[in-house]
């Protein structure tokens, strides 16, 4: 028999230290990193881990009171030493209850994944600066990594620490539109929250998975059982052959391509081939090189002029020429019209890949109950999980329970399968559960990336300031797998034409399959690529004639009445005029004040001024999307609110709970929140598409509704009643009459309530045409960006000085939770428009691939317009990824407006738009 | 051979310079580099943690040498009271990752660790630093831009320390800049980067110019054609014009995935003439 290796070949130690006042010994490595001692070995989980690299912060804590990431240093190091983490911030501090109510009145966490590295070096600052600046802020905070908020609340919350916090609780009736807390905020701010890598099971087994390291390669493996037995600790490896269902999944059922591990050939750099199960210490302790796999590098497709090449190989049989899925919508005669128009411009973008870059990798753990598998995990759409994940076991989707976490941020790429497979399928063969916390290279290298894109188009006007047409066509770069892939194809050309009346046009996409990591959801579909092209487009058009770009805008915006691209006519909340105009004042103001700076000529600082308009349709396109809301009246006159939305920290807990509660006509403090498990709660959908404030938020109104029919008409009432509730009674109020009815004397039915009211909404829409006309979408949401930039023309660099953000959201279900919303997107939008490229294959981690930091972000106001939609709960809209679609163009027409060249391919890095100012300066046609 | 690997922690330099020759280990300082190398892996042999040897922390003050312990943190290098030609490494060290990492990272492994866009290098360089290495066999000292032969290549010898920085007692009263050029605000590596010192005598005219450059070479570099050139101008506000892009010739910038090479080569020829306009009180 082989020799095995020791489980861990470190040897363990006993060390004293102090942690938020307490004396503990761990007999541990003292190279073992203090994050995993104090999550692993201690159970404190508030101290979160999202790089192990010292790039993001997340895991700050306080040594001696000065902040350090518990991730770069060894346990060793601590001996003696006194460590605070969030979980003794209360007790270290008296600041400390202010600072975490001054979060959240201000917003300042939304998935709360960096909001304990946000308190920990905030209350460092706050120990020797009561009263900081805002640069002082920035300074402490700038380490710490956010992806949400944009920072802006954030350094708010922490310069406003000493001032008064009144927490409201709106009267029943009033709750939408009131600024309030988050209601699952306090466990984001005391470093309770649990998210995917935060709950370990008792004795759980660990997973890792063997990677390609290639794009595209052959792999055989060794001796597998040889590995095993060489290894103490480690009990089996998985490979594709170990999958005892359909091993084809993917978020587009009629897609469905990706398998579980790859067979024979890997198609991307970091396809898993096989998986590695065993007790937690001897996975960890485990180098893969020594893993039985040859590989074979074979030649790879990495552009999408290699995909569409005549000879190129098929990645997926059955997909001629690389060709995933194409989109199309047309309506008049673009050609003619352009032919036609008085002024036609003409250009070509390029997007790169994005990356989520969420604070929390992908994290959970799957157990086998019986029959049954348990995946508790970090996800966006726990039934689509369910879904594959059933068809990946081969049992039943009711032999299936997804179970989110709290979500460390998604914002579209956990829609898609990660850690959830791997875990189950060791699970279920080990009968033991099994847990698995991806590392950053391995987030990076393997989940979903926003598409890359190449666009062409030409667009005309008329003399007056009219559109006349626009072509659009599109290559997306969909990487190796389906995923998200057909969506893009599909939204992009409903889309593309921007929030205007366009009469001829023609939008073309293609999803092309390269040897590429799968390019998926990211907040907007591809419409965030598409307006970058068509909004500086039309900047262009608009200085061709002469015209200011705001007023050009103005000029062309839909209307109620106005057919949009693909015929459909809206009726009514078509907001985006009243947005643009809502800039206008500022506009005039900030033109103003640019051309004043710019006149001055001993700097090489020049300023200006962009703005971009977006438009974008709430839920699926053109395809059903419903979501079903249960609600209970409990015995004790409290309710059940049972919404299966999964809140990624956008903060669909609070807005459902909000539309509900007026629905009914009962204080929020009356509802209990059961959240999203596919055993408790009815589908509602995935978090994605700008589509839970809408369409489960309707879901709720109308259950409420309902709910509230049933109490009037269990107390014999008509529908004018006022419900009060009560402790085990709810009473009507009816012409000065008060009926109470005693609820613990009633019976509970099957779901053990006394009234049981569910309610589903699906959003009225038709299919489109061959030539994409119909109504894909019941609601749209508006919006207008405007930047403000300074460029220094010598460096190439941008440093944007404020973004005003005008958007229509229909109704302000609650106000700071949109303008973190705004505030979030805008912050992605600038890391497009500036810095954000992934290179598939190079800089797998936080400090290659940058994300703006605190000290990017500038001040960001939002003005919320109100154009009620007749279809969404109280007339609300979306907002989450409408967000982000216009900064990035607001930012390259800024950029072009105060040193006249154009960045043809984004991000806009300080290279390449010093590139085009020294072309432009040598005559060159870049500009 | 044993079967693990053990954790040493020394608590002085004798010791920490007698365990490190007989167990071979790698050294383990501030952990700002150590740690992210290892990725996911656990330590391959034994380590030597040099965080408990007191006696080569802090600054002090020589009677030719300012001596920087090389276990000094950017953090302290921060906070100490330092003459007027530390400005461009107290720059430098504000730069350097975040507050988190300044708080935890060293003097002696921002050097050891050599990357090519090591923010603390080009302001030691105009400081003509010398490092000073120990071992059983005895101390030695090299000068800074001897000691950094390659990307992550050095002459320390694994049984070596690098215990202290040297920075000889000459124009303390120098002004000196430091300027960085990445693509955000903080934690981010350096596209380019640029340190000055120049002295300058009761006519206004320059005495001394130091100017070095990193992210632009495999080592960064001191411009020394452009030093010469410098000597004997007026320090106005006018001397950033003297520099051109001949002064750069030196330098072997590549393309990567945060800037090209062309630009590297213009941006810095920008950022050498702002930081002479910033030594002279001008930007």
């Amino acid at each position: 028999m082989a020799a095995q290796t020791p489980t861990s070949p470190l040897q363990s130690q006993l060390i004293s230290f102090s942690v938020n006042g307490r004396s503990v010994d761990v007999s541990v490595s003292g190279t073992r990193r203090l994050s995993r001692v104090l999550r692993e070995d201690l159970g404190l989980t508030g101290t979160k881990v999202g790089c192990d690299a010292g790039d993001c912060g997340a895991c700050t804590v306080l040594l001696d009171g000065q902040p350090a990431c518990a991730c770069l240093v060894g346990a060793g190091q601590v001996a003696g030493c006194e460590v605070t983490t969030v979980e003794g911030l209360a007790s270290r501090s008296p600041l400390q209850n202010r600072l975490q109510d001054s979060f959240l009145a201000h917003g300042a966490a939304q998935c709360g994944a960096c909001t304990p590295g946000m308190l920990v070096s905030a209350t460092a600052l706050l120990e020797k600066n009561s009263c900081p600046s805002e640069q002082e802020v920035m300074d402490a905070i700038g380490g710490v990594l956010c992806r949400c908020t944009g920072y802006r609340k954030i350094i708010r919350a922490i310069q406003q620490v000493n001032a008064t916090n009144q927490q409201l609780s709106p009267e029943a009736g009033a709750a939408v539109g009131a600024r309030l807390v988050r209601l699952d905020g306090q466990k984001k701010v005391d470093g309770t929250e649990l998210f995917g890598a935060d709950e370990i099971p008792e004795a759980a087994g660990a997973v890792r998975v063997v990677r390609s390291p290639h794009h595209r390669a052959r792999f055989r493996f060794g001796d597998l059982d040889g590995f095993v037995a060489r290894h103490a600790g480690i009990s089996m490896v998985l490979t594709a052959q170990d999958v005892p269902g359909i091993d084809r999944y993917g978020v587009i059922p009629r897609f469905a391509d990706q398998p579980v591990f790859a067979h024979h050939e890997a198609r991307y750099r970091g396809e898993g081939v096989a998986a590695i199960v065993g007790e937690t210490g001897a996975v960890e302790a485990l180098d893969l090189h020594d893993f039985p796999v040859t590989w074979e590098e074979l030649p790879a497709i990495q552009t999408i002029d290699q995909a569409l090449a005549g000879d190129a190989e098929q990645i997926h049989s059955g997909r001629q020429a690389n060709i995933l899925v194409q989109g199309r919508v047309v309506c008049g005669n673009a050609d003619q019209a352009l032919h036609e128009s008085d002024a036609v411009v003409e250009a070509e973008y390029e997007t790169g890949f994005v990356e989520h870059a969420y604070i929390e990798p992908e994290a959970g753990f799957a157990r086998r109950v019986g029959d049954c598998i348990e995946i508790q995990a970090c996800t966006q759409s726990p039934y689509m999980d369910r879904a594959d994940m059933a068809k990946i076991l081969g049992i039943a989707p009711e032999k299936v329970r997804i179970i989110p976490t709290a979500v460390g941020g998604g914002f579209g790429s956990k829609l898609d399968l990660s850690v959830q497979p791997f875990t189950a399928l060791a699970a279920w063969k080990l009968k033991h559960p099994v847990r698995m916390v991806y590392s950053r290279t391995e987030s990076i290298m393997s989940t979903t990336k926003r598409h890359a894109a190449r666009m062409k188009l030409r667009g005309g006007a008329n003399r007056d300031g009219k559109l006349t047409a626009l072509d659009f066509s599109a290559d997306f770069n969909t990487g190796a797998y389906s995923s998200w892939g057909p969506t893009v194809a599909g939204r992009v050309p409903v889309h593309a034409c921007g929030p205007y009346r366009v009469p001829n046009y023609r939008a073309l996409t293609r999803a092309v399959h390269t040897n590429l990591v799968p390019a998926g959801a990211f907040r907007g579909f591809g419409v965030p690529q598409a307006a970058i092209a068509q909004e500086q487009l039309y900047d262009d058009l608009a200085g061709k004639l002469g015209m200011d770009p705001l007023e050009f805008r103005i000029l062309n915006a839909l209307d109620n009445d106005s057919p949009t691209a693909t015929g459909q006519v809206l009726g009514e909340g078509v907001g985006i005029r009243a947005c643009l105009e809502a800039l206008r004042p500022q506009w005039q103001s900030a033109r103003a004040h640019r051309a004043e700076f710019n006149a001055q000529t001993c700097t090489p600082l020049r300023r200006g001024v962009g703005v971009a308009g977006m438009w974008y349709g709430c839920g699926n396109t053109s395809l059903p999307n419903p979501s079903t809301v249960r609600i209970g009246l409990k015995s004790d006159g409290r309710i059940a609110l049972h919404q299966g939305a999964v809140d990624i920290g956008q903060g669909s807990n609070t807005i459902v709970t909000q539309i509900c509660a007026d629905a009914v006509g009962a204080p929020i403090s009356q509802f209990d929140l059961v959240s999203a498990d596919t055993s408790i709660t009815p589908d509602c959908g995935k978090t994605s598409a700008s589509r839970q404030t809408f369409v489960t938020g309707k879901a709720a109104y109308l259950a409420g509704r309902k709910l509230r029919e049933e109490i009037l008409k269990l107390a014999g009432a008509c529908q004018c009643g006022a419900v009060e509730f009560g402790n085990e009674c709810v009473t009507v109020v009816e012409n000065g009459l008060r009926k109470a009815v005693d609820l613990s004397s009633l019976p509970l039915d099957q779901h053990g309530y006394v009234i049981t009211s569910e309610a589903t909404f699906d959003p009225p829409i038709t299919p489109l045409d061959e030539n994409g006309q119909g109504s894909p979408y019941a609601v749209y949401g508006f919006g207008a960006h405007m930047a403000e930039v300074e460029v220094d023309v010598e460096l190439g660099t941008v440093r944007v000085l404020k973004v005003t953000a005008a958007h229509d959201v229909g109704r302000a279900i609650n106000p700071t939770l949109i303008e973190g919303q705004i505030e979030g997107g805008v912050a992605q939008g600038l890391g497009m428009a500036l810095m954000e490229e992934f290179f598939p294959g190079k800089g797998e981690n936080l400090h290659d691939y940058l994300i703006p930091s605190a000290g990017d972000i500038p001040p960001i106001e939002s003005i919320l317009i109100e154009d009620a939609s007749p279809i969404g709960p109280f007339g609300a809209k979306g907002i989450g990824e409408q967000a982000v679609i216009p900064t990035a163009p607001a930012i390259l027409n800024a950029i072009h407006d105060a040193v006249g060249v154009r960045i043809h391919k984004t991000p806009a890095t300080p290279d390449r738009v010093r590139a085009a100012i020294l072309a432009k300066a040598n005559g060159g046609t870049l500009g | 051979m044993r079967g693990f690997h053990l954790y040493f922690r020394p608590k002085n330099l004798g010791d920490a310079i007698a365990v490190l020759n007989s167990s071979g280990g790698q050294i383990l300082a501030g952990g700002t580099d150590f740690y992210p190398a290892l990725g996911e892996r656990l330590p391959q042999g034994d380590v030597v943690d040099i965080t408990a040897v007191r006696e080569i922390r802090g600054i002090s003050v020589e009677e030719h040498y300012f001596r920087i312990g090389g276990l000094t943190t950017w953090t302290e290098i921060v906070r100490s009271p330092l003459p007027r030609c530390f400005d461009a490494l107290k720059a430098a060290a504000r730069e350097i990752g975040s507050v988190q990492i300044q708080n935890r990272a060293t003097v002696g492994g921002n050097l050891c660790n050599a990357s090519p866009a090591a923010d603390s290098v080009p302001a030691l360089l105009v400081l003509n630093a010398e490092v000073e290495l120990l071992s059983t066999a005895g101390a030695r000292r090299i000068p800074l831009a001897q000691f950094i032969t390659g990307n992550r290549k050095t002459r320390k010898r694994a049984d070596e320390i690098l215990t202290a920085v040297l920075v000889p007692r000459q124009c303390e009263d120098a002004a000196s800049a430091f300027l960085k050029l990445g693509a955000r605000k903080y934690l981010v590596i350096s596209i380019s980067m640029v340190a000055a010192l120049l002295e300058s005598n009761e006519s206004g005219s320059v005495s001394q110019a130091r100017v070095a450059v990193g992210s632009c070479s495999a080592v960064a570099g001191r411009l020394a054609g452009l030093e010469r050139d410098l000597v004997g101008r007026a320090a106005d506000p006018q001397i950033g014009s003297l520099v051109g892009p001949q002064h750069l010739a030196t330098l072997s910038p590549i393309d990567d995935i945060r800037a090209t090479a062309e630009y590297r080569r213009d941006a810095s020829v920008t950022l050498v003439r702002r930081a002479l306009q910033a030594c002279v009180g001008s930007t």
